[in-house]
Order: C-alpha cells, then sequence, then structure tokens
C-alpha cells in the first residue's frame, strides 16, 4: 500500500472523523443509538484503517502494542472499579444510585462510567486482534511484507 | 406493521437467503469472505428495519469491517489460493443433518406467536416495565442503554470480560512465534 | 396475512440449515468458519424478529406517547455480536496455527497428518 497516493490522503482526512464519530457515538450514547460497544469498535476501526494504508510498522509507533494491553486490562478494571465503589459507599456491587447523592443522577454516572470502561476494552481488543494477525509470520513465508 | 415496512423486510431476508445460498455454493474463499461482508451489511439494514438501531449499528461496524478483515488477514496467512473442495460423502451426510435441524425447528416454529404481535409473551415480561419505569429510575432516554448497564451489569459485565479473554487468547497463540520453531 | 406472520421464523430456519451444512460439508476450515458466522446470525434475527412491535419504534423515549420494540432483544444481541467477532478472530487465530504446524487447513488432510504420526 505505499504507493497508493489516493488512499493515503483520503486516510488522513477520513480518520479524524472516525475518531471523532466514535467519540460522538460513545458519549452521546445515552440519549440516542451508541455505545461502549459500538464506539469501541468504531475507534478500533480507525486505527485499523491507519493500519491496512500505512503499514504494522507506522501503527506500532502509534499505538505501541504493550500499551495498548493495558487498555484494554484497564477498561475491565473500570467497570468493575465501578461495581467496587457501589459496594464500599453501602450498595450492592454494580449498583449506581450510591454514587452521588441523587440516585438518578448516581446511574447516570455510573452508566457513562462503565460505558467508557466498555469502550476503551472493545477498542483495544480490536487494535490487538488487527495487529497480531498482521504482525504473525508463517514459518515458511518467504515474502517479507 | 404497515405494508412498505414487511416489504422492506421480506426483501432483505430474500437477499439474506441469496447470499447465504451463494455463500454455500461457492468453492472460492476470496468470494465467500466478501459475500460474508454483503451479508452482514444485509443483517445490518434488516436490524434497522425491525427497529433495533443499537444491534443495526453494531453488526455494521462489527461485520462488515472488523469480521471481513479478520478473515482476510487470515486468508492471506493460510495462503489458501486453493478451491475449496467438497467431499460427496460429506455433503451428503450435511444435507441430512440440516434438513432435520430444520424439520425439528419447523414443528417447534408452528407455536410461535405471529411476527410483530404487540401480546407475544417476549413483550409483556420485563419489557413493559423497562419501557415505563427506567427514565424515572435512571434517567437516560435509550432504554437499551439503561438495560445494557445498569439492570443487566453483570451480563454485560461478563461480556467484557469474555472480549478481554479472547484478546488475550489471540495474543497468546499469534505474538511473538514469528521465528522458525525448531522441531 | 395469516401465513406471512412467520416468514422470518422460517427463513431464520433456512439460514440456519445453510450454516450447519457449510459447517458439515466444507472441508476448508476458514469456509467453516463462515458457516458457522451465518448460523450465529440466523439466531440474532431470530431475536430480534421476536422483540419487533407492530407499529413501534426504536426503544429510545419521546415525550409523546408511543409504541417501542421491545429492548431486551436488542441487548441481549447486541453484546452478542461483539463476543461473537473476538471469538471468531480466536478461532482464526487458531486455524493460522494450526496451518503453521501442518501446512495446510483441510480438516481430513490434517486429520491423515495425525493419524500417520
Amino acid at each position: 500500500m505505499k504507493q497508493h497516493l489516493i488512499l493515503h490522503v483520503i486516510a488522513k482526512i477520513m480518520i479524524p472523523f472516525i475518531m471523532v464519530f466514535a467519540l460522538y457515538v460513545q458519549f452521546h450514547g445515552d440519549y440516542g443509538p451508541g455505545g461502549g460497544f459500538q464506539a469501541g469498535v468504531i475507534f478500533g476501526a480507525g486505527f485499523i484503517l491507519y493500519g491496512i494504508v500505512f503499514g504494522k510498522e507506522a501503527t506500532m509507533k502509534i499505538v505501541p502494542p504493550p500499551l495498548v494491553y493495558t487498555t484494554a486490562a484497564l477498561g475491565v478494571l473500570l467497570y468493575t472499579g465501578v461495581g467496587v465503589a457501589g459496594m464500599f459507599l453501602g450498595g450492592e456491587f454494580l449498583n449506581y444510585s450510591v454514587l452521588s447523592a441523587d440516585p438518578v443522577a448516581g446511574q447516570h454516572l455510573g452508566i457513562l462510567l462503565i460505558e467508557f470502561g466498555v469502550g476503551m476494552t472493545v477498542a483495544s481488543v480490536m487494535v490487538i486482534l488487527f495487529l497480531s494477525f498482521a504482525d504473525y509470520r508463517q514459518p515458511d513465508s518467504q515474502d517479507t511484507d | 406493521m404497515n405494508a412498505i415496512e414487511l416489504v422492506v423486510n421480506f426483501t432483505l431476508l430474500g437477499f439474506l437467503l441469496v447470499t447465504a445460498l451463494h455463500i454455500s455454493q461457492t468453492n472460492r474463499l476470496f468470494r465467500a469472505v466478501m459475500l460474508f461482508g454483503i451479508y452482514s451489511l444485509l443483517t445490518a439494514s434488516l436490524f434497522v428495519s425491525l427497529d433495533a438501531v443499537d444491534v443495526a449499528f453494531t453488526e455494521a461496524a462489527v461485520g462488515t469491517c472488523i469480521a471481513t478483515i479478520l478473515m482476510l488477514s487470515a486468508l492471506s496467512l493460510t495462503g489458501s489460493r486453493k478451491e475449496v473442495r467438497y467431499r460427496r460423502k460429506n455433503a451428503a451426510f450435511a444435507v441430512c443433518v440440516s434438513i432435520a435441524l430444520g424439520v425439528a425447528l419447523a414443528i417447534g416454529i408452528m407455536d410461535m406467536p405471529q411476527f410483530a404481535d404487540p401480546n407475544a409473551p417476549a413483550n409483556l415480561h420485563v419489557a413493559p416495565y423497562y419501557l415505563q419505569d427506567s427514565y424515572s429510575e435512571i434517567g437516560i432516554p435509550n432504554v437499551v442503554t439503561s438495560v445494557l448497564a445498569s439492570y443487566r451489569g453483570y451480563d454485560t459485565l461478563g461480556e467484557v470480560v469474555v472480549i478481554f479473554t479472547a484478546g488475550i487468547g489471540v495474543i497468546a497463540l499469534l505474538t511473538g512465534r514469528s521465528s522458525k520453531p525448531k522441531d | 396475512m395469516e401465513s406471512l406472520g412467520i416468514v422470518n421464523y422460517w427463513i431464520v430456519i433456512a439460514l440456519m440449515m445453510i450454516g450447519l451444512y457449510i459447517v458439515i460439508s466444507a472441508n476448508n476450515l476458514i469456509k467453516k468458519i463462515i458457516g458457522l458466522n451465518i448460523f450465529q446470525s440466523s439466531v440474532f434475527i431470530l431475536y430480534i424478529s421476536i422483540g419487533k412491535v407492530g407499529g413501534g419504534t426504536a426503544p429510545i423515549l419521546l415525550k409523546e406517547p408511543t409504541v417501542y420494540s421491545n429492548p431486551l432483544p436488542h441487548v441481549l444481541i447486541l453484546t452478542a455480536i461483539v463476543v461473537g467477532v473476538a471469538t471468531t478472530a480466536l478461532g482464526l487465530a487458531l486455524i493460522v496455527r494450526i496451518r503453521s504446524a501442518f501446512g495446510t487447513i483441510d480438516d481430513q488432510d490434517v486429520q491423515q497428518d495425525i493419524e500417520r504420526n
């Protein structure tokens, strides 16, 4: 893909919009269609488009695998953390009502946080899947790219 | 359910059937994978016509983008340029098992409530409670989000852990093995 | 209209049969994964069809009283789709490793190779 000028230019224009759209889907998911799962997949798709057009070395410079592994784990941790925080504040596991003085505001805050955790894990796992497949070399393969 | 919705619904279902039949008949893997991308997009359109906008969103992003790309990478990694072969004995057995499954399901489907029936048992259990009370309890208009994140928070936690585990599995299988194994 | 009432379910059955047929009859492991995905999506269509309410709209609450479709199947299938792609990726990764170990992704060739050794 190194020689395709049109793909490079269009991808560079499109990727910021894909990312912003993913953030919109993430944080507007309470009011319209959307949420952590969809946003995570769209965010991951932005990186995958970058990876397809600019090659895996360039992608690994932007999202180094150790960083993606960490964010994947952090997403699950944020989700469980919100659940445990509810327990410490006197509610049940994953009861968001106790997170704030007003139960409805607490629910809203809890949903925002756990959807963010979901989005983080899903986006990271999608990037991990793509990078793992792109990085693998068959033992008998001759080609270098 | 008005006529135009039904027409859209049945047209998309017909397209799905044709695409699936073509996937089952083609013996080129690349063609099967690309048709699977089309199949996912058709499924997403069908979900929009069945009012499941959140699901359609996910299916469009996951099925057409990620799943197709992963299958294409697997295709290039396994270098399967050869055509898929079918063995006659295998195919006859497969037809028998599929027809048995179809008959069993057809017997079960006879008792299903009519499509889009508001009084079907599935629509009378907890769904009215979610639709009536979720706004006063959770305070957000998208019922799917409030059920996903709050009422069924345990489910979603489990699903996120499954996704995380699948990611770990793929890392374990594919990373750090690029050198030739000594055997 | 009575007979039209369960056409969705008939087509779900047909898709499921096609998926199962591909899984059993194809010898190529990637083709089997595609078959599994068709099988899986037929289940998704079944759930979403059950949740449809005639004259309803998407379950995003509006000010005026409206009929909504059932949100519960949407929640179940939404997460199932993302989990489905993660497990598909795991299956494909296994296939890639099988190709490394045996040099083929034909299930019967792999079987013969195991029996020979």
